[in-house]
This record gives structure tokens, C-alpha cells and sequence, in this order.
């Protein structure tokens, strides 16, 4: 964490929602998001113009991202608006390859002036670095697409609905959160549009419109006397879709335990928050846990966060080569582990996949960042490990010649590289619902939500919290816990996966602003599954009195 | 892009002013170049380069306010950017938490800027890379760094006669070092205004030495120990601690910094009366500017004194509620150390844990600022004064309040991301179990 991180912590208060660390881009008029940006013959002239001055100079390989990143935010609390944010970055990122070496440059001088300037930069780095390079770059073929689209598919734009009324929903909701008991409550709106043209030296042209939603908030419930508080996350995913996820529509609910709802591809953040406020008072007077084993049963939007840390980071092959080495670390799930074709990563019932397809996930895209058309494929079968992730110039390190697509960088200004796909859990194949799931645990602890959430560096120890917890006795919940959080170790925990709940139960969670590399970039990805049981898991009690 | 000066900023800053009409406007102007280097099994991997530049008009109405920004300078587009602020104005909700544009300020002159810095080259980067690739190679350990450097500037106008700037370089360094049989790993972080005071040589060679002598760790039990803590790992959890400086939540009941009468903890004592921490903009090994976002001058300024909390941070929205005077977030964390040197300190130890650094520190229970996180790239048993062994990575459940309550000794200040921090020694750490990481 950065000096800017540690001053932008320090401004936040306790329950406050995190903004994000980078907004990237700069503020516009909101009118200036619905304005067109450069036509696609122009910027193919202007990629033409990083290709050919790159070929001139030497490079090997090149290519160049034109970006404009449309973003619009809104932050309210109570019945306050406190910020809309809306910005635009708009440039150009060359990549090179010059004596075997990566170079990279970007500016927001997308002039053929401008162009020609940073992509002689990117060559000089390439070329001063070319010296100290002992592994030169080895890219794995990729097939020539020539001039083609993607657009994910919306149906209603954010940028074309009224920040009124994107204003009116999040108060409505604060309202809602007040007028049920809730001391405080922070809502926030994220929207994302990528526009990306891509263009190499490998002869491909391709244009993408990427879309991304995230509502969110967090209510906090006071008592001034016990001197106590407690928050309440919103229950939302973020979603690869337009504003029509917040439709809140009845057919895309479910209801749990509790009187519990449950969202798949559809959001009513009003009823979301006035169960919130309920819910954080309840917390203020639930039973503190007792430590020791229990059976954890866990939603869908809770597991997507364990599924990223344990499964997620330690598939992606840079971290197993050892090129993260020095920020998000290395990996546990080493090559000759894979090798062997017979690594017990979990039970026989997790099958996990990684997919760059799968409709309204915020991973889906037609084309990754260095021109690759997406797909899905496996990466635990059967509970054994089958595969990485991994892009154009690692896959002939683990034998194989083509790259899975999955490379991205979070703006034109930032170097692409290996990010994660969406990675998901299949669900159970025999019909099973949730309700009965919880029949079925005699000792167990059901849990809601994303927490308080650290894994070491190999990804093999972690700590996981949630948002809710219920304790569940003989089949049936009996109440409320608080002090929650579950240590494992990640093989140990796969393999304790006892039962997944079927197809009807499946939901996406995610993750907004996953960060990693150096310089640090941002990425968005999904993570899908159905609600799980995992057996006899070390829970600890974290309460502390000071 | 250039680096502006004071005088070609506030000129460029002056004529965007000039086409104002609205009630009130502030203009940001900031612009940045920099670099990096990235590398890792023992080559490199990924280099680039970053140039940008910004000016941000946020004209206001009443408590209408809006905002535009734009990345070229001429006249038209100076006038183009204040008009589309002033038309978002009038457009937008009222904020009713908008304060009015500070009126003149007068600042201390910062010593931020290095040229020396501001000159970094790719070949440069390139050197300093090989500093850690030849010295690892050669002790059968595999080296993954990377380094950034920069100059940036920043400056502020406003239609109440306020006008600032600030010019800034930094160099920021990690490495993380690696025995090729994978049962060692090593690692510092360095970071400078003035790069001619960095020493690639000497910071690979530490984090070489580290990884050698934490080969072939061993697993003892998990629990309550002594601990030295080095400051890089000191100095995370005390950021984490910084967070609840905000008199704002402390006074909505919902930080550590909450008092159970519906008051904030100001005037108490928190932590071990040893401890004393402030922030000063103008320390020559920790400067930053002395100015903020908003044009609030930075002074040095006190936040725990012998244990006692002495400010907590106000935005100006909540002194005026509270009728007391502003009070910025610190720019810079410096804390009192001793004349105690490390082998002193691990001389001085019975039975203890010497820590390099933490990692994945996240949030438990924000009510007691418990935090949990694990050790990495170095962690070692003492015991009678002297390390003995290195031991497996440890996960912890701690809070920085429990901890500095618990202190035994301050040793040396290191600059740490840009704050000053002891190695400190401290009784009764909490470490919940073991990790196999490496």
C-alpha cells in the first residue's frame, strides 16, 4: 500500500464504503458519456500508425489498445447525495516486443505525433532491457480475426438513464434503511463502460463495448450505550450487464432461511436494505460463537470471494512461475503438482471452470486484451487439477500452444497482462435444494456475504469472515452468531466439500476491483456456484475485549 | 509532458479563472511522467513508461457544485471546460455538505522535489535491475523486484484568492528474493524523494542474506509471543490503526475511536505512554507537501502524545458542525523510536519472534481494530538473545491498540512508504496458526 492509500484510509470511517482506490479517468459532463468517440476507421489508422513505426524500429511484435473508459458513480448517505462522478480516459497503450523483450508506453496524445513518440519509448525500453533479458518472449500463435465487433449484451445503457433516477433509487433504498431501525447507511452506484479497440501486428482489428454495474451499500447499526456497532453489506453482485439489473425482478429472487431474499440476475436494493437494517440490529444482540468444528454451509454470494482467494489466484500460471513473486506472491499449485494429473485439489464433487464467455459474468468478453477469442475450459475436475490460466507468452511453458485468453489491462494507460477469468464452481448434478441442505447439517454454521477475507502468499492458509451468520442445530437454524470467522488450509478445505446444491440454485458474485501486478491494476471478475457444505471446518471466535 | 512550473501553472490556472461566473470555482492542474521497471525470475519482465496531465474546474452555485476536467490547455478549451462545470451546476442535486472555497492560505515550502530523480532513465532501471539479478543468481536464489520512479506536480486556484503548489519526486522499490530449492524467501522495500540515496546493491544483498538464513523453516506452535517487529511489518498494522483518526465516525458511534458517552476518545490515553506519533509535512527524510487537495496548509502536528490521543482528523463539513477548527488527515506518519539497535533488541529476548513483514492484513472487528494477516519472507525464532532457527509463517489475530499496549522497547525509525517508523519489541503477540507458505 502507497502513501496515497495510506492518506485515503485514513479518511474513512468504520462502515463507510470503500472507494475504490483508482477512479480512474477524467471528470466530464454527464451529456459527454452519451457523446460518440473516434470512429473505428480512425482509430485503425491511428493503431496502423503504432504498428508501423514499431515495425520500422525494429519490433518483432506490436500492438496497441486505444481505450475510452466511460465510468459514472454515485455516492449517497442517509438522504444526502455526496458525490456523482462522472469520467472519461480516452488513449493509447503501445506494447512491443524488440530483441526478445517487452516494451510498453502510453499516452493520452492520441496524435500521430503522440503515437509515434510513445511507441519509440516502448522500442528504447524493450532494447535497454534486452540486455538483462535471459528468457526472450515466446508467443503462442494466435489466429488473425481481422476487422471484427463484441458488445456485451445490456438492455437498458446506464448512460442513458437519468441520474435522477439513479439518485431516487439510492435514497429510496437509505430510506428505507432509516425508517428500519438502521443509525447510518452508505449507497453506492458503480458503472463502467469500456470501449476498446485492439489492433496487432498479427492482423487483427477488433472494436469491444464492455459494460459493468455494481449497486452497493453498507448499513450500520448503533448502540451508543454498549458501545457497540455493527454493519450489514448489501446482498448485491457485481454484474457484466446494464442498468437492467436493477429491476429487482421477482422471478430472479429467492428466498432462504429467515426470511432471507436471494438476487441471481435481477436487484431490488430496497428490500435488500430494509432487511439490512434489521439484520445489523439483530447482529448487535447475537450470540458470540463457540470455537470449534463446525459444518459450514455457504451461500453463493459468500463462496465466490473463497473460490477467488483459494482457487482463483493460485491457478494463474504467472503466480506459479514466479513472475508475482515480489507482490501477490507465488503459488502452492505448482507445476509438477499438475504434472502428475492426479492432485487431490478437492473432493470428487468440485469441478471448478474458468470461462470468459458466460453471459452477464463481469469477465465476459469476445476477445481478451492481446486479440485472443475467448473460452471456457476446465481447471479442477473431478477434485483433481487439470490446468492454469494463462496467456499468449506463458503457455509454452506448461506444453501448450495456445494462450486461454484471458489477458487484460484495466486502461490504456496500463500494460496488459494474466488476470483472472471468471472461475466458477458447477453446480450439484442431483436435484437439492438449499432448505434441504440445512436439514441435513446436524452441527453447522450458515453464512452470508463477504467479510474479512486473508490468505498467505502461496495461497495455503486462510481466514474468512462473512456479512451473516446463522447457527444451525440438528437440520434447523436456531439463531443468530456473531464473532465468526473460519481458518483452513485450501487442499484440506476442497476436500472436506460435501454436497453443492443444484442448478436452480446458482449465483454469481464477484469482484469489482481485484487487484494485482506492479504498478497494481484493477480487474473485475466473476465467480459462480451454488450454495455448498463444507464438513467439520476450524471456526474461531474473534470477539476481544480492549 | 512537462513538469510545470509555479509560475507556468498559476498562469495557466489564471486564465482559466478569468472565464469564470460562477459563485464560486476551484482549479486543480496536475500533471505526471513515470517509470518502472519490473522483473522476476532473474530477468526482466515487464518495463513502461506513464505520462499524464489534468485540469479540474469544480464551479459551484450555492451548494449546486459540478465538475469537469480537460487535458489540453489553450484558451478555448480552458473556457470550454469552466463552462461545461458551470452548466453541471446547475444541473446537480445541492450538496448540503459543500463547503465554500477557502479563502488565501500561506504554506511552507516543501521539499519534495529531487531532479536528480525527475531524470531517471530506462538504462538507469535497467542497472538496477541487474544489481539484484548477478548478486541472486550467484547465491543460487531467484530475484522478482520492482522498481517506479517519478516527478509530479500539483497546483490549486480558487476564486476566493487561494492559489498553491507543490512539485514532487519518488523512487519506490520492493524485492522479494527466492531460494531456488523454494524453502527461502527474502525481501525489503526502499522508497526515496532523492534517488541518488537509494543503494540497489545493498537492498538486494539484504534480501538475499534474509532468504539464505530463513531456508528450511520449522514449525513450532502457534500462540501468544514476544515479538520484534521490523518497521516495514510495524508499519502496516499501524496504518490500519490511522484509519479510525476520523473524528467524523468516531463521533457516529462507529469507530475504535468512539467514547461510550456519544463523544470520541480525544484527551485519553489509548496505548503505552512510550508511544508518540505525528505527522510533519517538513521532515527532511519523510517531506510531503504541505498542502492538500482542498488547499488546507499541512503543519506538523501531534496525533499521540505519551499514549494520549492529541487530534483526531475534522474535514471542514464536521468542525463547523462541532464548532471546532478543521484539522487535515496527516500526509506522513512518524513515530518516536529509541537508541535500542536490533541486535540489542534480540539480544535483550528470552523467547521471541523476530518479523519482516505482514501480509493480507484485513479488517476482523472493526470495533477493537482486530486485524488478522500472516508473516512472510522472514520470520525467526530468538531465544537467550540470539536467533536460533527460522520458523514457518504464522497467521495472526491482533489489534495495534492491544499491541502498543503491549510495548517492551522502541528501537531505530526507518522510512517506510514514506512514514517513519521503530523496529519495535512487543510482549504477548497473538499468532492463531501456521501457514506452509514460503
Amino acid at each position: 500500500m502507497k502513501r496515497r492509500n495510506f492518506v485515503q484510509y485514513a479518511g474513512l470511517g468504520t462502515g463507510a464504503i470503500l472507494m475504490p482506490s483508482m477512479l480512474l479517468g477524467n471528470s466530464i459532463p454527464v451529456e459527454m458519456l452519451l457523446e460518440p468517440g473516434m470512429d473505428t476507421v480512425l482509430k485503425k489508422k491511428m493503431a496502423d500508425v503504432a504498428l508501423n513505426t514499431a515495425k520500422s524500429l525494429g519490433a518483432t511484435y506490436a500492438d496497441a489498445r486505444i481505450g475510452r473508459y466511460l465510468n459514472q458513480y454515485v455516492f449517497t448517505r442517509e438522504e444526502k447525495v455526496q458525490n456523482v462522478v462522472n469520467t472519461e480516459s480516452f488513449g493509447i497503450g503501445i506494447r512491443v516486443i524488440a530483441n526478445g523483450t517487452w516494451g510498453f508506453s502510453s499516452t493520452n496524445d492520441v496524435t500521430e505525433d503522440g503515437i509515434k513518440k510513445a511507441t519509440e519509448q516502448a522500442v528504447a525500453i524493450a532494447k535497454a532491457n534486452s540486455k538483462i533479458q535471459k528468457e526472450p518472449v515466446v508467443l503462442a500463435p494466435v489466429q488473425s480475426h481481422g476487422e471484427v465487433s463484441w458488445k456485451t449484451p445490456i438492455k437498458k445503457d446506464f448512460k442513458e438513464v437519468p441520474i435522477s433516477e439513479k439518485v431516487d433509487l439510492l435514497l429510496s433504498a437509505n430510506a428505507a434503511a432509516t425508517a428500519n431501525g438502521a443509525s447510518f447507511v452508505n449507497s453506492a452506484l458503480f458503472m463502467v463502460n469500456e470501449q476498446k479497440y485492439f489492433a496487432s501486428t498479427d492482423g487483427s482489428y477488433i472494436d469491444q463495448d464492455v459494460h459493468r454495474i455494481w449497486p452497493t451499500f453498507s448499513v450500520t447499526a448503533v448502540d451508543r450505550q454498549a458501545g457497540k456497532f455493527k454493519t450489514r453489506e448489501a446482498m448485491s453482485a457485481p454484474m457484466g450487464m446494464g442498468y437492467e439489473y436493477m429491476d429487482g425482478l421477482e422471478s430472479e429472487k429467492l428466498s432462504g432461511p429467515e426470511g432471507i431474499k436471494l438476487y441471481r440476475n435481477s436487484y431490488d436494493i430496497v428490500e435488500d436494505a430494509t432487511l439490512a437494517a434489521k439484520q445489523a440490529q439483530q447482529k448487535l444482540t447475537a450470540k458470540s460463537v463457540e470455537a470449534g468444528k463446525y459444518d459450514l454451509v455457504l451461500e453463493p454470494n459468500h463462496l465466490g470471494l473463497t473460490i477467488h482467494e483459494s482457487v482463483g489466484h493460485p491457478l494463474e500460471l504467472d503466480r506459479v512461475l514466479g513472475y508475482e513473486a515480489n507482490y501477490a506472491g507465488t503459488s502452492f499449485a505448482t507445476l509438477d503438482k499438475w504434472e502428475s494429473k492426479n492432485f487431490n485439489y478437492g473432493s470428487d464433487l468440485v469441478n471448478i471452470v474458468a470461462d470468459k464467455t458466460q453471459v452477464g459474468s463481469l469477465g465476459a468478453v469476445g476477445y481478451d486484451d492481446e486479440g485472443v477469442k475467448t473460452k471456457k475450459w476446465d481447471l479442477i475436475r473431478n477434485g483433481t487439477l487439470v490446468n492454469y490460466q494463462a496467456i499468449r507468452d506463458q503457455v509454452h511453458m506448461i506444453g501448450q500452444n495456445e494462450s486461454h485468453g484471458c489477458c487484460y489491462a484495466q486502461s490504456w494507460e496500463d500494460v496488459q497482462f494474466q488476470r483472472m477469468p471468471n472461475v466458477s464452481l458447477e453446480p450439484g448434478k442431483e436435484k437439492y435444494s438449499l432448505q434441504e441442505m440445512i436439514k441435513d447439517v446436524e452441527k453447522g454454521i450458515y453464512i452470508l456475504g463477504r467479510g474479512s477475507y486473508s490468505i498467505d502468499q502461496q495461497r495455503y492458509n486462510f481466514q474468512f469472515g462473512g456479512t451473516l451468520f446463522y447457527e444451525i442445530k440438528n437440520g434447523e437454524i436456531v439463531g443468530m452468531l456473531e464473532d465468526v470467522a473460519y481458518q483452513s488450509n485450501t487442499q484440506e478445505f476442497w476436500n472436506s466439500c460435501a454436497k453443492i446444491c443444484d442448478q436452480d440454485d446458482y449465483r454469481m458474485f464477484g469482484s469489482f476491483f481485484d487487484g494485482k501486478g506492479q504498478p497494481s491494476q484493477v480487474s473485475a471478475v466473476s465467480h459462480g456456484s451454488s450454495t455448498t457444505r463444507f464438513n467439520g471446518i476450524n471456526v474461531i471466535n474473534t470477539g476481544r475485549t480492549i | 509532458m512537462a513538469i510545470y512550473t509555479k509560475e507556468e501553472a498559476k498562469k495557466i490556472l489564471e486564465k482559466a479563472l478569468s472565464f469564470s461566473k460562477a459563485d464560486a470555482c476551484e482549479i486543480n492542474l496536475s500533471g505526471s511522467n513515470s517509470g518502472n521497471i519490473r522483473y522476476a525470475r532473474n530477468t526482466v519482465s515487464t518495463a513502461g513508461h506513464q505520462s499524464s496531465q489534468s485540469l479540474v474546474v469544480q464551479s459551484s452555485f450555492g451548494k449546486k457544485v459540478g465538475t469537469a476536467t480537460i487535458d489540453e490547455f489553450d484558451d478555448a478549451s480552458l473556457e470550454k471546460v469552466v463552462r461545461r462545470a458551470e452548466e453541471l451546476a446547475n444541473l446537480s442535486p445541492e450538496n448540503p455538505e459543500f463547503m465554500q472555497p477557502l479563502g488565501p492560505q500561506t504554506y511552507d515550502e516543501s521539499i519534495t522535489y529531487v531532479e536528480a530523480t525527475a531524470n531517471t532513465t530506462p538504462e538507469f532501471r535497467a542497472e538496477v535491475a541487474s544489481q539484484s539479478i548477478v548478486p541472486a543468481a550467484a547465491k543460487d536464489v531467484t530475484a522478482a523486484g520492482f522498481l517506479n520512479d517519478g516527478a509530479r506536480f500539483s497546483a490549486m486556484i480558487n476564486s476566493n484568492g487561494l492559489f498553491a503548489y507543490n512539485k514532487s519526486t519518488n523512487v519506490d522499490f520492493t524485492v522479494t528474493m527466492r531460494t531456488n530449492d523454494g524453502t527461502g524467501s527474502g525481501w525489503v522495500t526502499r522508497d526515496y524523494n532523492d534517488i541518488s540515496k537509494f543503494n540497489a546493491s545493498e537492498a538486494s544483498n539484504t534480501a538475499i542474506d534474509k532468504a539464505v538464513m530463513s531456508k528450511g523453516a520449522q514449525a513450532i506452535e502457534p500462540g501468544k509471543y514476544t515479538v520484534i517487529l521490523e518497521p516495514a511489518a510495524a508499519s502496516d498494522l499501524l496504518r490500519n490503526m490511522f484509519g479510525s483518526f476520523n473524528a467524523r465516525s468516531a463521533d457516529e458511534g462507529r469507530n475504535f475511536m468512539s467514547a461510550p458517552d456519544g463523544g470520541n476518545k480525544l484527551g485519553q490515553k489509548i496505548v503505552d505512554e512510550r508511544v508518540n506519533i505525528w505527522s510533519d509535512p517538513l521532515h527532511p527524510d519523510v517531506p510531503t507537501s504541505t498542502w492538500n487537495g482542498e488547499g488546507m496548509p499541512l503543519k506538523k502536528t501531534p496525533w499521540i502524545e505519551n499514549g494520549v490521543v492529541k487530534n483526531l482528523a475534522y474535514s471542514r463539513y464536521w468542525a463547523e458542525q462541532k464548532g471546532v477548527g478543521p484539522m487535515p488527515f496527516p500526509s506522513n506518519a512518524i513515530m518516536a523510536g529509541g537508541d535500542e539497535s536490533l541486535e540489542d533488541m534480540i539480544k535483550g529476548t528470552k523467547k521471541g519472534i523476530l518479523v519482516t513483514r505482514f501480509w493480507y492484513i484485513r479488517s476482523v472487528d472493526p470495533q477493537t481494530l482486530l486485524y488478522t494477516g500472516l508473516t512472510r519472507d522472514g520470520t525467526f525464532y530468538i531465544e537467550n538473545g540470539q536467533i536460533k532457527f527460522p520458523v514457518k509463517n504464522f497467521r495472526f489475530n491482533e489489534s495495534p491498540i492491544i499491541m502498543l499496549n503491549n510495548l517492551e522497547s522502541l528501537g531505530k525509525q526507518v522510512r517506510v512508504d514514506g512514514n517513519l517508523i521503530p523496529y519495535m519489541k512487543i510482549r504477548d503477540f497473538t499468532f492463531t496458526s501456521l501457514s506452509d507458505a514460503v
